[in-house]
């Protein structure tokens, strides 16, 4: 499986825990803009990340630190952190 | 979905931007015991929690205690008594090193060349006779005194059952001195006779802080959301109360469901040990508190809930600035 697609699922995946948690109304794995800002524009705040931060770091085996949540602003940015933090190759 | 962006216009997507990374983490810290005064209907000594806590007097102690509060994650101190300012070592040891709030009944006078920007609530029972009656004096008369024209000092209006009819004579009073006010209501703690809120005050009151807000628009920090939720106790389609409110201490939240809450929050006694349950106190009952601060953060934690509609989003904006401002994360 190329990198390409690698990183095409694990946003959907991202993109499945944050409906699936957030509870998140109109919107699939496959319509969820991975550019969206989930600050500006879905209304997430420090809460709803640590939540889904949560779930992230068991589904991915990785270790995400509070300090790292700004960064965490889109589905893309979230799928390419969990990438460059996984202990395993995804 | 429903964005942000498809519910505001250009103007409230701005004002929503100027708020939405703020990520306000505040802690609420009894700085001491003791006060200059023994109102009647204080939650702080009616409940009796002045006696559950030594208090610590080292002042490395209170600074390490501080240092370890800003790791934490704490980035906004809100200081509380007792009276604070009967010990301005320890808040100083708060403002050193974090943004800090001294609640005050404004007696004594915080010296600006120590704390030039810290900003000062001043707490305010009802009018003249009000303040008598629960407070043993008018402390407005001094207050407004040591305060007048500071930009960093508002007066937190107690509003008691009296008051309906009458806000305004006290607005202008604040006004008058070049302050700011914002308003909450009287929960009556100690039970005392007279200030009992009766059936349809809440409603007429509501009305009245929405003309005082209209009327004084520079001097009210408020939002006719907040008038609204805080009079009816009521958000959206659910009430407040013990399963619902913000304002519990982190460590000591067993609720389950556990519903949004002020991430971090812990309301530490002053023995920098022992914690309170909650932003009041645990023997009010949470079903008829009136406590605006819980009341705005309930609010506040629930942006989410308030994207149903551009008016409800809206007012989810204004309530936040309100806090922001009255903690000055934004300016007046």
């Amino acid at each position: 499986m190329s990198h390409e697609s690698n990183f095409e699922q694990t946003i959907r995946g991202v993109a499945a825990i944050v409906i699936e948690e957030l509870k998140l109304e109109d919107v699939t794995p496959e319509t969820f803009d991975p550019d969206l800002d989930l600050i500006d524009e879905v209304g997430v705040d420090s809460m709803d990340l640590a939540t889904v931060a949560l779930v992230l770091q068991d589904e991915y085996g990785i270790r995400i630190d509070e300090e790292d949540y700004p960064k965490l602003k889109t589905l893309r940015l979230i799928a390419e952190y969990i990438l460059e933090n996984s202990p395993v190759k995804i | 979905m429903k964005t942000v962006s498809s519910l505001l216009d250009s103007h409230w997507y701005q004002r929503y931007q100027n708020i939405s990374k703020l990520n306000i983490r505040s802690s609420i810290y009894d700085v001491t015991n003791q006060c200059n005064l023994r109102c009647k209907g204080c939650f702080f000594f009616s409940s009796g929690e002045d006696k559950v806590a030594r208090e610590e007097t080292d002042p490395e102690k209170w600074a390490a205690f501080v240092d370890s509060e800003k790791q934490r994650g704490v980035n906004l101190a809100i200081l509380i008594g007792g009276e604070p300012t009967l010990c301005l070592d320890r808040v100083a040891a708060f403002y050193s090193r974090m943004p800090t709030y001294c609640a005050t009944n404004g007696l004594i006078k915080v010296p600006r060349d120590r704390f030039a920007d810290m900003m000062v609530g001043i707490s305010l029972w009802g009018d003249e006779e009000d303040e008598k009656r629960l407070r043993g004096k008018d402390t407005f008369r001094i207050s407004s005194k040591n305060y007048e024209g500071d930009p960093y000092t508002y007066y937190l209006y107690t509003i008691t059952p009296n008051q309906v009819g009458r806000t305004e004579r006290i607005v202008k009073k604040i006004r008058d001195v070049g302050l700011k006010v914002h308003m909450q209501l009287l929960s009556n703690d100690e039970g005392v006779d007279g200030f009992y809120w009766r059936d349809g005050e809440l409603a007429d009151l509501r009305a009245e802080m929405d003309e005082m807000l209209d009327a004084y628009p520079d001097t009210v920090i408020s939002s006719k959301y907040y008038h609204k939720v805080i009079t009816t106790g009521k958000m959206l389609d659910r009430t407040f109360g013990w399963a619902e409110c913000p304002s519990v201490t982190e460590p000591m939240d067993t609720r389950n469901p556990q519903p949004r809450r002020l991430i971090r929050f812990i309301r530490w006694a002053s023995d920098l040990e022992t914690m309170h349950r909650c932003c009041t106190s645990a023997t009010r009952d949470c079903s008829t508190c009136k406590d605006g601060a819980a009341h705005m953060s309930w609010i506040m934690v629930n942006k989410r809930a308030h994207m149903r509609s551009s008016e409800d989003l809206q007012n989810w904006i204004e309530v936040y600035e309100m806090f922001a401002k009255l903690y000055q994360f934004i300016p007046w």
